[in-house]
């Protein structure tokens, strides 16, 4: 048991002087996503149905290859970010953080790998 | 870890069916949670039975003629009885609102009364509101000014004036915090609706010198940013307020003065 003033427990640790960035990085991510996903949802659906040669050759092509490379880095960026928020809400302590480790691991694993498979595709 | 259900000792129980009263016509049935911190027993839900011909027609009303002439021990917060102090937010037939501006007759079927919800409970209808009313002090909710008080009063346009219209009506019933997921998991750092709605109130005060501190303090992933625009606080205000709307506008500013 601690014995602590009720002003003391609701100032805490005081403002961490951070979480604007946060925000507005989500915000903007969320923007670029609304124009990026339509445009990879059309250039993948056009690839899908067709044959390995045309698929790979498809994709060698600047904008399909380009906009994938985008969603793929906004969109994990965005996904560790709302993912982060996620687990802050509902996991406290050392397996929150442990959590969020994970998952910004996970992200940026899930990026690097699909930037690299189109990467390879295009060049 | 959030904790999905309840903990042993504050699961609730059937409570005791008080007797319908001879000779009434017009009966409502009301249960309302009970809870003694005197005895080690679990919350019941006691059943009571009232006559509403010999009744005021608010939720309040009802509470007070069961406590005057069913059963004294029942305990509830209550006073202006006019929702403006505040006192006797409760949770009524599944919302958060105020007794006393609640009618009987919005009510469909039987009428369930349960504290404000995820919050400590003192006794019966009554939470423990000590860290909400800490956190809502936290933001200084008072004029800081640093220029010299002038001589008659701080002078204030009728436009600047009007900003403050939907803020400064709230009574810190506390039916918005104690409706809000957010602080329901988060509530010893998420400051709340209510705390929020006020400090947004002295940000955009035109006589307020204090602007820039009051940002800085809320510049924290879960003082201010634990809001995800859920919008239970508008939905659920006793007095049609809407702290959400209030919250964004904070997060704009704090952008504002960054981007």
């Amino acid at each position: 048991m601690r014995f602590m003033t009720d002003r003391k427990r609701a100032a805490g640790l005081g403002a961490a002087k951070s979480g604007t960035d946060h925000h507005w990085m989500m915000m903007v991510t969320s923007v670029a996503l609304v124009g990026l996903v339509p445009l990879f949802v059309f250039t993948f659906g056009r690839a899908l149905g067709m044959g390995f040669e045309a698929a790979q050759a498809y994709y060698a092509r600047p904008f399909p290859a380009i906009v994938g490379i985008l969603t793929l880095l906004v969109g994990f960026y965005h996904f560790k970010g709302g993912v982060q928020t996620l687990i802050e809400d509902y996991v406290h302590g050392l397996t929150g953080k442990a959590l969020i480790i994970g998952m910004t691991c996970l992200s940026y694993a899930a990026a690097a790998v699909g930037v690299f498979a189109i990467v390879r595709i295009a060049l | 870890m959030v904790q999905l259900t309840l903990p042993k000792n504050s699961r609730m129980t059937t409570g005791k069916t008080w007797p319908k009263p001879e000779g009434a016509t017009n009966l409502r049935k009301v249960q309302i949670y009970r809870w003694s911190p005197d005895d080690d027993k679990n919350p019941r839900l006691d059943t009571y039975w009232v006559d509403m011909d010999d009744c005021g027609p608010m939720v309040l009303d009802v509470l007070i003629k069961i406590k005057n002439e069913i059963d004294p021990t029942l305990t509830f917060r209550r006073s202006c009885r006019e929702g403006i102090c505040g006192s006797c937010a409760m949770n009524i037939d599944g919302i958060n609102t105020l007794a006393c501006i609640y009618g009987a007759d919005e009510v469909k079927g039987d009428i369930k009364i349960y504290p404000l919800p995820h919050m400590p409970v003192v006794k019966d209808l009554i939470p423990d509101l000590t860290h909400f009313y800490a956190q809502h002090a936290s933001i200084m909710p008072w004029l800081e000014t640093e220029t010299n008080t002038p001589a008659k009063e701080w002078k204030q346009s009728i436009e600047d004036r009007e900003k403050l219209d939907g803020l400064y009506e709230c009574v810190m019933c506390a039916c918005c915090s104690t409706a809000c997921p957010s602080y329901w998991w988060n509530g010893d750092r998420y400051l709340g609706p209510a705390a929020l709605l006020h400090a947004y109130r002295w940000i955009i005060d035109s006589r307020d010198e204090a602007t820039g501190e009051r940002l800085d303090q809320l510049e924290d992933p879960f003082k201010l940013y634990r809001c995800h625009t859920i919008m239970n606080c508008a939905k659920t205000c006793p007095k049609g307020l809407n702290p959400a709307k209030a919250i964004a506008q904070t997060k704009k500013l704090m952008v504002e003065r960054q981007v």
